[in-house]
């Protein structure tokens, strides 16, 4: 009763492993797979070789966690083995990929061999990558086009919040021919030690992830549903079944988890029975309350 | 959570290149558990707890270099304890450790030990000045000493000093991989527990950085059952800070 049609991807539930989590290792995603995840997205894939930025790289803060990984990868020509062992999995494994420019997007996607392509235009903390793109139009759209051309898989942008009109970058990606919009990556943050004044992460600043990021996603993806026609996939705090079904009825086809699964490795099993129970309970379908918050 | 403030209050040179650091805090730890040691504007790293309140370091990369410039007085941000630590089992138990890997086993050894339990440890290092901890180990059972260079016990490995010990009721082993997998080989799996160590970077089970296939030796270990990881890349191929393969 979860299962769905997303850009063509058949997947038996709304409920995926966001990007960067337990995504570097082909064994990693497939244990996620195993674990009920209804599609797995990898760590995001570059160019060449990236090692990320000095620890600390993620520490827990009072209302969710802060990052700064520095997009840490083997490069695409390391990486098709990996996604081989996750498709074992037996469920779809999507490839996030990063780059520079729309030359090194359509490079990585053009040779990767994935059941779909997310964009990271949104990473808020790597110099020259992720939002620094992302947070202009033009380029998103540049980009979204380069790797629509370069691939027959369908194409989803990951968007970062951190701008002041979300709805103008779905609509670029839109443009661009994207097949569906991720909302959201983190929101910038910051962590200082005040024993030693030292900011917390190696990177200084990072990107705010967890519980806290919740209702600013839920409100993004409630104006991405209003703005485009293409689909939503919702992102951001979701560590149980009723965030899920809150992302759904704000507009969202289906949802990533990522943090919740550092503490509970079995989330993705529970936010689906208890999603499915929920739906039975109140005679619903998937169909039912997606975007309901939009038509009460 | 957050880094906690921890002032080192005593630094004890083990060896020319190991130092032990202890803090004005008692992290409470299971034997086995490790801490993420953040030395400010430099980087952070996992350590093994080797007594409640203390870390072992062996001096090889920059972060460690630069803890080895602290002394007491100084602090580091520091969290956890993250992981599960060693299962402690009945009977008459075996510890298998190759240089640094002492540091873990010697607070496993003393607690075990105090619940009564017989313990022996091949105990193995380069040379006779590197045997980490033998006096904690000497005071709580059985002792039996390799180093690689002769100059104490057998001239050879530690895991030749295996033999009886594939009798006792667990085997805990700790060290460098190569030595580990020799463990892991010559023993019954089932009855064994290995540390392991990866490169760790969230440390609280998220990232995935540290997976060994699809283990997070931050969060389902560090410390797995022998039988668990015959079935991974354990002693084949570990991963580097980018997350390429790398031959053991």
């Amino acid at each position: 009763m979860l299962s769905l049609t997303l850009t063509g991807i058949n997947l038996k539930n709304p409920i995926m492993l966001a990007a960067g989590i337990m995504g570097t290792t082909g064994g990693s995603l497939k244990r996620m797979a195993e674990s009920g995840a209804g599609a797995v997205v990898t760590k995001s894939i570059g160019t060449a070789p990236k090692a990320g930025h000095n620890n600390p790289s993620m520490v827990e803060v009072d209302c969710g966690y802060l990052n700064a990984m520095g997009l840490p990868n083997p490069s695409y020509k390391n990486f098709q083995e990996e996604i081989d062992i996750a498709k074992d999995g037996g469920v779809p494994v999507i490839a996030s990929i990063f780059g520079g420019c729309s030359l090194d997007f359509s490079e990585i996607a053009g040779t990767l061999r994935a059941d779909a392509f997310e964009l990271n235009v949104s990473c808020p903390h790597a110099h020259g990558y992720g939002a620094e793109i992302g947070t202009d139009p033009a380029l998103v759209e540049d980009i979204t086009r380069a790797v629509k051309d370069a691939v027959r898989a369908p194409v989803w942008v990951k968007l970062t919040p951190n701008v002041t009109d979300i709805k103008s970058i779905g609509l670029a990606a839109q443009k661009g021919g994207a097949d569906a919009v991720v909302a959201i990556n983190t929101v910038r943050g910051m962590a200082i030690d005040i024993e030693s004044g030292y900011p917390i992460l190696g990177n200084k600043f990072g990107g705010l992830s967890g519980r806290a990021i919740k209702p600013v996603a839920i409100k993004c993806v409630y104006d991405l549903y209003e703005t485009l026609d293409i689909p939503v996939i919702g992102v951001g705090g979701i560590s149980d079944w009723r965030d899920a079904v809150e992302f759904i009825m704000a507009g969202a086809q289906a949802v990533e988890v990522g943090s919740a699964v550092g503490n509970n490795i079995n989330v993705f099993n529970e936010i689906s029975s208890g999603m499915e129970a929920f739906l039975e309970e109140k005679e619903w379908t998937l169909e039912d309350i997606h975007g309901m918050a939009h038509k009460v | 959570m957050k880094p906690v403030n921890a002032v080192i209050t005593k630094v004890v040179e083990e060896n020319p290149t190991i130092r032990t650091f202890y803090f004005d805090t008692s992290f409470e730890p299971v034997p086995g558990q490790f801490v993420m040691v953040w030395i400010r504007g430099v980087d952070e790293i996992p350590m093994a707890l080797s007594c409640d309140n203390a870390i072992t370091v062996q001096k090889v990369g920059h972060a460690t270099s630069a803890l080895f410039e602290l002394e007491k007085g100084d602090s580091v941000g520091i969290r956890g304890p993250f992981g599960n630590g060693f299962d402690i089992k009945k009977g008459h138990i075996a510890l298998v450790a190759g240089g640094l890997g002492a540091a873990p086993l010697a607070p496993l050894a003393e607690k075990a030990r105090s619940a009564g339990i017989k313990v022996t440890t091949l105990l193995g290092a380069k040379t006779k000045e590197e045997l980490l901890f033998r006096e904690r180990f000497e005071a709580v059972g059985e002792v039996r000493v390799a180093t690689d260079d002769g100059s104490e016990g057998l001239h050879g490995y530690v895991t030749q000093l295996l033999d009886d010990e594939k009798k006792s009721s667990q085997i805990y082993c700790c060290g460098p991989e190569i030595m580990m997998k020799k463990v892991l080989d010559k023993v019954p799996a089932s009855k064994a527990q290995f540390s392991l160590h990866r490169y760790i970077k969230c440390g609280i089970g998220i990232c995935g950085a540290c997976c060994v296939d699809g283990l997070r030796v931050c969060k389902d270990g560090p410390v797995f059952s022998g039988d668990v990881l015959k079935r991974t890349e354990f002693g084949v191929y570990r991963r580097n800070e980018c997350g390429e393969r790398v031959r053991v």
